[in-house]
């Protein structure tokens, strides 16, 4: 009970600061509120019994990546990009159909089997490294290598896309 | 299961893509700036080495890596539509990127790895190796869109793409985890199994359906999902156009057959009606709305959307034929679009562009090869026999009118009668006009052999169908 009450809490503060990061109109607000999501879905991970993700999720994302974006934020001086160009009052429309789908899709899953189901307590996971490592290299081999590859090929696209020497 | 020699083996192919992608990638570093044309020649010969260790490996039907890959007919007649197409996109590359000054190695690394995510799409029977190999190719098309770098248009075109391709690939995973929180498992056969076993149909799994629709329809850019491709199409490289519109809308259409003919087979009647309406929707609104393009790239990338929907009426056909005419559709599809293609890079020189519709005026007067290829390629895109367009759309009306489908292939046929006008119209502009400028050809020989082949396969599968459609059939997955 303790965990669904807790459940509640992160989840809401998860959808709340991702709807904050859409509406901010200065940018780094938006990454703030970002951090506080990622920061959300860390405890989320803890109570998934996976507390390695858990440090991993705010070690890579909360520590890195989004220092990232607000030095390049920062670098940018994206207000002088004239946000509201972007963010127009005319979309409330879209908003409108937004909510209804996703009342909608709250129904559907509040009907659904998905509901009933619980993590099996016999599952004697307790998320370490050890695990995940060994997962890694067994049974999720195949999409450990590809995903490496999309590193690569991201890395690839950083450097070709920008390149210096124009024509 | 711990390190098996039969993982790597049946999955050489791949192997060789990725390593031979990774030698080109030190390879680049040593070349000087005008020798980049040789990445492209070895691309050709890893594509030629990995086309045969396929081939070698096709023969029985064998699961890999913990029930994630198979290697099966059905992926071997897949990839060698990869191969193909890129076989064909590299050649017409070679010339092509020195005369947009964009001639650098990556792009035809970069081209590899988009193949190799196609290869493991193709093989992929667990929706975790499928989203990964899906990403694999979307990340390097996206960087290849934008590869014009001075060029605003080609910048618009990436962005439009990596943002709208992002959103679409969110959807699918939610509909992938929603699938993964109903049956257990992300195992195609297993998800099968367990929804047999399941009997009546969750709500949940509707909105699954649903969100992997939208998510595989953005990537075959089906109607609503397609707003992305005519600027994207338009914004490309044309010779990254011709391979987007061939091996990507071929991989995703292997994958799509796969999880809704294999693992959603049990709930059929939950998304035929979905696909059915989803179809008349792209092939109406591809059809309707080519008519007044005016720059031929935007044409095709209509044309194409309009194609994506003729493929989908397999998928609600079903069943044996259905999925051997969308293979065979598919096949077709890649010999006469990257032959469209390549006649307009053909002609792109210079200054000259030939993106508008309007160019191609009078083309027959003063080229006559390049005006007839023009002429078979744009027959075929209509389905006109004897071409090989006109056998695509005729086996998946067919597998329609088997299965009862007959309102459904009749829409299709009057969508095909439509679309046949905006393809006609370029050949009488070609053949009925004075021309009104010089053409000046950019030939060379990787072109002209990458044309003769693409012309070669568009005329053989319209005289000798049967030959390629027992090819298909003899390949489709049990299911």
């Amino acid at each position: 009970m303790a965990e669904q009450i807790f459940f509640f809490i992160f989840a809401v503060l998860a959808v709340g600061s991702a709807i904050a990061v859409v509406s901010f109109k200065n940018p780094v607000y938006s990454v703030l509120s970002l951090m506080v999501c990622f920061l959300q879905m860390a405890a989320l991970f803890v109570m998934l019994r996976s507390p390695f993700l858990a440090v991993v999720q705010v070690f890579v994302y909360v520590g890195a990546v989004l220092v990232l974006f607000l030095f390049v934020i920062m670098m940018l001086d994206i207000r002088k990009a004239r946000m509201d160009q972007f963010i127009t009052g005319g979309n409330f429309w879209a908003i409108g159909l937004l909510g209804i789908l996703i009342i909608e899709m709250i129904l559907i899953i509040s009907k659904s089997r998905l509901t009933s189901i619980t993590v099996s307590s016999e599952l004697r996971l307790d998320g370490g490294v050890r695990e995940i490592g060994e997962a890694l290299f067994t049974k999720y081999i195949l999409p450990f290598e590809i995903v490496s590859f999309i590193l690569l090929v991201a890395l690839m696209g950083a450097i070709v896309l920008g390149r210096k020497e124009l024509r | 299961m711990n390190f098996n020699i039969v993982n790597v083996i049946f999955s050489m192919p791949e192997i060789i893509v990725l390593a031979g992608a990774c030698l080109l990638i030190l390879l680049d570093l040593v070349l000087y700036k005008n020798q980049k044309g040789i990445i492209g020649y070895l691309s050709l010969l890893i594509i030629l080495i990995a086309g045969a260790g396929t081939l070698i490996l096709s023969s029985p039907s064998v699961e890999i890596f913990d029930r994630m890959f198979v290697v099966d007919g059905y992926s071997t007649f897949f990839k060698m539509i990869f191969y193909l197409s890129t076989f064909l996109a590299v050649l017409l590359s070679i010339n092509y990127i020195k005369i947009e000054g964009v001639e650098y190695g990556e792009y035809y690394i970069l081209m590899l790895f988009a193949m190799s995510g196609m290869m493991v799409m193709a093989s992929s029977i667990d929706l975790l190796s499928i989203y990964v190999g899906l990403e694999l190719m979307a990340l390097s098309i996206y960087i290849l869109t934008g590869f014009k770098q001075y060029n605003g248009r080609s910048n618009e075109a990436a962005m439009k793409y990596v943002i709208l391709g992002a959103f679409s690939s969110g959807i699918l995973l939610y509909g992938i985890s929603l699938v993964y929180g109903l049956t257990g498992t992300t195992q195609l056969a297993d998800i099968a199994g367990i929804l047999k076993q399941q009997g009546n149909l969750d709500i949940g799994l509707v909105l699954a359906i649903i969100f992997l629709i939208a998510g595989f329809g953005f990537k075959v850019a089906a109607v609503p999902f397609h707003m992305w491709a005519p600027d994207v199409y338009e914004g490309a490289p044309t010779s990254i156009t011709a391979f987007m519109s061939v091996g990507p809308k071929a991989a995703s259409f292997a994958v799509i057959l796969r999880v809704f003919l294999e693992a959603l087979q049990p709930v059929s009647a939950s998304w035929t009606t979905l696909i059915a309406i989803l179809s008349v929707v792209t092939m109406a609104t591809g059809s309707i709305i080519a008519l007044s393009q005016t720059n031929i790239k935007r044409m095709l990338a209509y044309s194409s959307i309009a194609h994506a929907g003729y493929a989908l009426l397999g998928l609600v056909a079903g069943g044996a034929d259905g999925i051997a005419s969308v293979m065979l559709y598919m096949l077709i599809y890649a010999f006469m679009n990257m032959g469209i293609f390549g006649t307009i890079i053909l002609l792109r020189k210079g200054d000259f562009k030939a993106e508008d519709i309007e160019d191609y005026t009078g083309l027959a007067k003063v080229n006559r090869g390049a005006a007839f290829l023009m002429l078979i390629f744009l027959f075929s895109l209509a389905g006109i026999p004897p071409t090989a367009g006109f056998i695509g759309k005729f086996y998946i009306f067919m597998s329609l009118i088997k299965t009862g489908y007959v309102s459904l292939a009749i829409i299709a046929v009057i969508m095909s009668v439509i679309s046949a006008y905006f393809y006609i119209r370029i050949v009488m502009l070609i053949y009925m006009k004075e021309p009104v400028r010089e053409f000046d050809l950019a030939r060379s020989p990787a072109n002209s052999l990458a044309l003769i082949i693409a012309v070669i396969g568009t005329i053989i599968i319209g005289i000798l169908p049967a030959w390629f459609l027992e090819m298909a059939k003899s390949a489709i997955f049990p299911g």
